[in-house]
């Protein structure tokens, strides 16, 4: 088992003066301060997206790209000025190269509906690892279906780490597109993206690459990846939920059909022929969800306020000090002890049932995620049903690990 | 909420040890449970003797409470009618959803998954095996039999 071991350069991080900007974060749940410990299934809000959400539903709603009317016009600017900061949050080329879409999954869906579904041919093979969530598999299972291209999946090893050799290895004639996880939503696996995209550039190979669990806790930058797709979500990055974002190089995106048809994606309508109209519209059918993209462009405000090295800093001390902690319990057992890892703690309690441990956190005031964790196949390679996750923001505490690792302790007393 | 209503005594042996678990070789009635949310399986297989539930045992995964929610309701079977085993299901169905539930007393062991009520999110833990076994009460043949879930 790779251990981690190196803590990284602890600078003055001041946790407390952060947790104040998330409201939800001082409540009490069960009778006990409440440690919120499922970022990777969601994260909290800071009052700057909250207030940016009412301050939009009080002054400034109204439909966009439509109206002549001042609120109109408002609407439009904010929505729009939202995609800017997102082109520059990810380094996109330009507000053509930033679609939004519901989220994560919806953007995935996209690539395989639109791209995927255009230019595959039977016998074609989509590649993908052994990591992926489900949204990173049944999007592309679709697409087999309707084309008669065939799915790969790249192996992982006992520690969870997919290796970017063995995705090369994959890597034959007939692979027209590689889609993977930039980190693993499961056990918090950082995959190898840049040398993964470098080898799938170098035979032409189309990249897609699932950032819901990488963009809260790395910077992203799109161009330096050289990825042809990147997928993220609003809520795992301090946003509202319901919106997220592809990003899509605009050369392919131009060539692309548009996947749903409605208004705002058209420019002109007749019954004998429709123009479509140009990127990034022609991808956003109908009225799109205009204060989710308000608040995610306050989320982006928020996070570059941050000292952003400093908070994955304290992130990477976090999941060092969660890791130390779990491993020393005799009866725990961790699944996914990768070397690159964002902080997301997966494990198992002998004797434990993952489901009965969460309600004796959750008693306790600790918020965990168990369950499968929407990677079923992750749980199948490690021959456990479920696992228990903690997962880290830079608003968590070393404390909240403490609790973490006491409750932990208190359950195995009770089931031995 | 009290987590001792919910693990009680009685659930946290059953979970331990669970009665009536392995394989039965033949059955009459075999049949998968599955509870998507969690993960957790269980399958069921019963033995019948005319009307009766000659013999019941179950295999699989689960949470404590699922685990000993199946360990005491194959005790609580072994040896009645197939109309008696679905008077319980209804009791225990209403035992574990219903706040205005009727005096459990009569229900013996089966009395302590009362406690589940009050922790919504783990009813369906408890009600998994009694789903796939109403189902395998109302079905047959065994063998046409899909898996039972709870979503």
């Amino acid at each position: 088992m790779n251990s981690i071991v190196k803590l990284a350069d602890s600078p003055d991080f001041d946790v407390p003066a952060l947790r104040r900007e998330f409201p939800l974060l001082s409540r009490a749940v069960n009778g006990h301060p409440l440690a919120y410990l499922d970022n990777a299934a969601s994260a909290q809000r800071p009052a700057r997206v909250i207030e940016a959400l009412d301050d939009y539903q009080r002054r400034h709603h109204a439909n966009v790209h439509r109206g002549v009317h001042a609120l109109s016009q408002e609407a439009t600017a904010l929505f729009e000025a939202a995609r800017e900061r997102l082109v520059k949050f990810v380094n996109a080329g330009s507000i053509k190269e930033l679609i939004f879409t519901r989220g994560t999954t919806e953007a995935i869906n996209l690539v395989a509906q639109s791209y995927a579904r255009s230019t595959l041919k039977a016998g074609d093979e989509i590649l993908i690892t052994g990591l992926e969530h489900h949204a990173n598999i049944v999007p592309w299972q679709m697409v087999c279906e309707q084309t008669g291209a065939k799915l790969v999946v790249a192996p992982i090893d006992r520690d969870g780490e997919v290796h970017a050799a063995q995705v090369e290895a994959l890597m034959g004639p007939r692979v027209r597109i590689l889609a993977f996880a930039h980190a693993s939503n499961a056990l918090g696996t950082i995959l190898p993206a840049q040398a993964l995209i470098a080898a799938a550039r170098a035979r032409g190979i189309t990249t897609v690459v699932d950032g819901a669990q990488a963009i809260p806790h790395m910077k992203v930058d799109v161009r330096e990846l050289a990825c042809d797709f990147y997928a993220f979500s609003s809520h795992k990055m301090f946003g509202p939920t319901g919106i997220g974002a592809l990003f899509g190089r605009e050369a392919l995106l131009e060539k692309m059909p548009p996947w749903q048809g409605g208004g705002d994606m058209i420019l002109t309508v007749s019954f004998a022929k429709t123009t479509y109209n140009a990127l990034p519209h022609k991808f956003e059918a109908g009225t799109p969800n205009i204060e989710g993209a308000v608040g995610l462009g306050a989320a982006v405000d928020f996070l570059n306020s941050l000292d952003l090295r400093a908070a994955h800093a304290h992130e990477h001390n976090l999941l060092c000090y969660a890791t130390r902690t779990l491993s020393t319990m005799p009866h725990v057992r961790l699944i996914g002890t990768a070397r690159e890892k964002v902080s997301v703690v997966s494990f198992v309690v002998e004797g434990v049932h993952p489901h009965d441990l969460g309600t004796i956190l959750d008693e306790r005031g600790i918020a965990i995620r168990t369950g499968h964790h929407c990677a079923m196949p992750v749980m199948e390679f490690f021959d456990v049903p479920a696992t228990a996750r903690a997962s880290f923001a830079f608003y968590n505490t070393f404390e909240e690990v403490d609790r973490l690792a006491a409750a932990v302790e208190h359950a195995r007393r009770m089931f031995a | 909420m009290d987590l001792a209503d919910l693990y009680r005594d009685v659930i946290l042996d059953h979970n331990r040890k669970p009665r009536n678990f392995g394989p039965l070789e033949p059955a009459d009635a075999s049949i998968e449970g599955f509870n998507p949310l969690c993960g957790d399986r269980l399958t069921l297989r019963l033995r019948f003797d005319g009307e009766k539930i000659s013999d019941i045992k179950f295999e699989g995964k689960g949470c404590a409470i699922s685990t000993a929610s199946a360990s005491l309701m194959t005790e609580a079977v072994k040896g009645k009618t197939k109309a008696e085993a679905a008077h319980m299901f209804d009791r225990v169905h209403e035992l574990l959803t219903d706040d205005n539930a009727a005096s459990s007393d009569d229900l013996g062991k089966l009395a302590a998954l009362s406690g589940v009520r009050e922790f919504p999110a783990r009813v369906k833990c408890a009600s998994l095996c009694w789903h796939t076994l109403a189902s395998a009460l109302n079905a047959s043949p065994a063998s046409t039999l899909a898996p039972i879930s709870t979503e």
